[in-house]
């Protein structure tokens, strides 16, 4: 078991034949995902990165029967090609696609919360459920299978933990990147959900940042519903108020979305927080024993 | 991005929300004729952006217009909060019975745009929130539907407004939010929505944040932006498409990420140091946005030492290298460096930098701890010229 994606996973990549989703197809086909069929308007019939190219995802799915999208289009097509793979009938989309605006996240969110249709991210590196599927632009050699699951909002910060986790032999269930956004399809609780209920994930690490209350709802979540044990970051105490860090969600408005906010939320309900990311494979490693 | 006063309540009159007449002055004489063109008491208001202008001295009240040039001249100019004042808005003096707010914020909780509305305004509504959090009265827009009539009809009633001003404000509420949606903002506030003695709302200050990620879609929109906002070094990282916060320390962060490079700032003050900026390269930078990002970090004189920490993935550890060597030979320095390189090239990477004398590490927590002593040795070493 593992959570999101796994070997049943069918893949389709929207944005097949632009830079990154060429390379990025070849890198998880490389990985061992079951990538099934690329779409790119105009270019139905070719082929890219091995796979067969579709003029729409509609096409794509009913021809190869994907069930999970990625999207590696650019920001300003990139809501309307979430809308078509959730009406094309995939079931998971995730979107990788960075600056995004938020009032289109809004709808585009509200729309798939309608018809039941899962979004991770968007400006995310995406799923990975080591040695099944790769969905994402993580560097794969770096995760190994194991009982710990991974949630974070950052990208490299992610491959940090889980590079210092794997050296120590601490194998992931599955890794995901949720997005740096303030409009995200998946966040924290619903992952923890999907973690509390997943037979191989035996604890979770979460990786926060700075920026609205997600963590404070997640420690929460944490006291009231989980059976497994969390150890927790938090990145950007040394943030300043009012400044954006790179992720369009990460910054601390109005004195809200601190650091010490955060870190305090989890230590109240028992959670314990590293103090560095070298920590959190620490932590993790004295809980596995 | 922010706007100024001026500009946001512009937009909201474009969108029929009432605000005062009145124009923006860059000279002494020009205010004069502002004011001498409104007639009556007006009042000079510094366009900076940042809060807190009133306390500052940068909102003043003048009863003619020989007066208005005289204010104009003393605000042009004010430094406030390290901004320069270059523009004043010369506004009719409302005559202000009470004064209360209307704003739109998005709510990441709720994943809604949130209109706020209290019967105290003029002052800031997060200190409204935390002292009398019950004068606020909030709906949720649904973003298929918009905002609804009866919305307005449960702010304006809930904040306890007069009757007869109810139709007024709904109209308010509306422009306020078609100007959100219309100009892809984050953040629009009007604070204070003012009832006049005559019993006239009119909207004597705005503010729009605008959401960076819509601004290809408002290019009118995007020409608003004054260079003030930023830094000349932030300015110069986002021609680079590199994403830069100037901070106070004295350790230089390059790092691919953004929550790595806050993770790195972080441990750099865990282990006694300070970090002198935020710098997030992105993902697969070249070699050239390395160099512009090294040559903007040496440009803060604070700096005392270089972490550099890479995560390899789509970013190859061999062209971060190339820009770092690129960009020593452009400007060379003694500060010195400390490189931690890992992942995707990482060996090439380090091959590059053996010959450029930086010092290396293999975990983030053995560089920052590098970082922060190589940092105080070149402050010693200085204070030691210096004393000779």
């Amino acid at each position: 078991m593992s959570i999101l994606v796994n070997k049943d996973t069918r893949l389709v990549v929207q944005g097949i034949t632009g830079r990154e989703g060429e390379f990025h197809t070849r890198q998880m086909t490389e990985y061992g995902t079951n990538v099934v069929a690329g779409t790119s308007p105009g270019k139905g019939g070719g082929w890219a990165a091995g796979v067969p190219v579709f003029d729409t995802v509609r096409e794509a799915v009913e021809a190869t029967g994907a069930n999970t999208s990625i999207i590696y289009v650019p920001a300003r097509f990139a809501p309307d090609a979430v809308l078509e793979a959730a009406d094309a009938g995939v079931k998971l989309v995730v979107c990788i696609t960075e600056g995004i605006p938020v009032l289109d996240m809004i709808r585009v969110r509200a729309h798939l919360d309608c018809v039941g249709v899962r979004m991770v991210g968007p400006n995310c590196p995406g799923v990975i459920t080591p040695g099944e599927a790769k969905v994402g632009i993580m560097p794969g050699h770096i995760h190994t299978a194991g009982p710990v699951g991974v949630v974070s909002r950052s990208g490299t910060l992610t491959y940090e933990v889980v590079h210092a986790l794997t050296q120590r032999k601490l194998g992931q269930s599955t890794a995901i990147g949720i997005g740096g956004d303030p409009i995200i399809g998946t966040g924290f609780l619903d992952v923890l959900a999907l973690f509390e209920d997943d037979p191989r994930t035996e604890q979770v690490v979460l990786i926060g940042e700075i920026g609205g209350s997600d963590e404070e709802r997640a420690a929460q979540f944490i006291a009231h519903h989980m059976s497994k044990p969390v150890t927790a970051f938090i990145a950007g105490q040394t943030a300043p108020p009012g400044k954006r860090m790179g992720h369009a969600g990460a910054i601390i408005e109005g004195g809200e979305g601190t650091a010490a906010e955060k870190i305090a939320a989890f230590k109240a309900v028992g959670v314990q927080v590293a103090s560095h990311p070298a920590e959190i494979a620490d932590l993790v490693a004295q809980r596995a024993r | 991005m922010k706007l100024h006063e001026y500009q946001s309540k512009r937009l909201f009159a474009q969108y029929g929300v009432p605000i005062p007449r009145g124009d923006v002055a860059t000279t002494p004489d020009e205010a004069r004729d502002i004011a001498a063109r409104l007639g009556g008491r007006v009042v000079c208001k510094s366009q900076v952006l940042v809060g807190g202008r009133g306390k500052a001295g940068g909102i003043r009240l003048a009863q003619d217009p020989n007066e208005a040039g005289r204010v104009a001249g003393q605000i042009l100019g004010m430094n406030i909060k390290g901004l320069t004042v270059k523009k004043v808005l010369v506004d009719e003096a409302a005559d202000i019975a009470t004064e209360i707010y209307l704003g739109i914020v998005i709510d990441r909780g709720k994943r809604r745009l949130v209109m706020m509305a209290s019967s105290e305004g003029g002052v800031e509504i997060e200190e409204v929130a935390r002292t009398k959090p019950e004068r606020i009265v909030k709906i949720v827009i649904d973003p298929f539907l918009g905002l609804q009539q009866y919305q307005g009809r449960e702010l304006a009633f809930g904040i306890g407004l007069s009757k007869d001003l109810t139709r007024d404000f709904c109209k308010i509420a509306e422009g306020l939010y078609n100007a959100f949606v219309g100009c892809d903002a984050s953040l629009a506030e009007i604070n204070p929505l003012v009832v006049t003695g005559g019993g006239k709302l009119l909207a004597v200050d705005g503010k729009i944040l605008l959401d960076d990620n819509a601004l290809f879609r408002h290019f009118e929109l995007a020409e608003m932006r004054d260079a003030d906002e930023e830094t000349p070094e932030e300015q110069e990282a986002r021609r680079h498409g590199l994403s830069y916060v100037k901070l106070d320390g004295e350790i230089g962060c390059m790092v691919n990420g953004a929550g790595l490079a806050m993770a790195t700032m972080d441990i750099t003050k865990l282990y006694g140091g300070a970090p002198a900026n935020f710098l997030d390269i992105g993902g697969g930078a070249q070699a050239d946005k390395v160099a512009a990002a090294l040559r903007i970090i040496l440009s803060d004189p604070n700096v005392k030492a270089v972490l550099f920490n890479i995560f390899g993935g789509i970013t190859r550890c061999d062209e971060v290298a190339k820009g770092i060597l690129e960009a020593l030979r452009e400007v060379p320095t003694a500060v010195p460096m400390v490189t931690r390189l890992v992942g995707t090239n990482e060996e090439e990477g380090r091959a590059l930098l053996a010959s450029a004398n930086m010092i290396t590490a293999a975990t983030l927590a053995e560089a920052a701890q590098k970082a922060v002593a190589a940092a105080r040795g070149l402050s010693c070493a200085g204070q030691a010229q210096g004393e000779l």
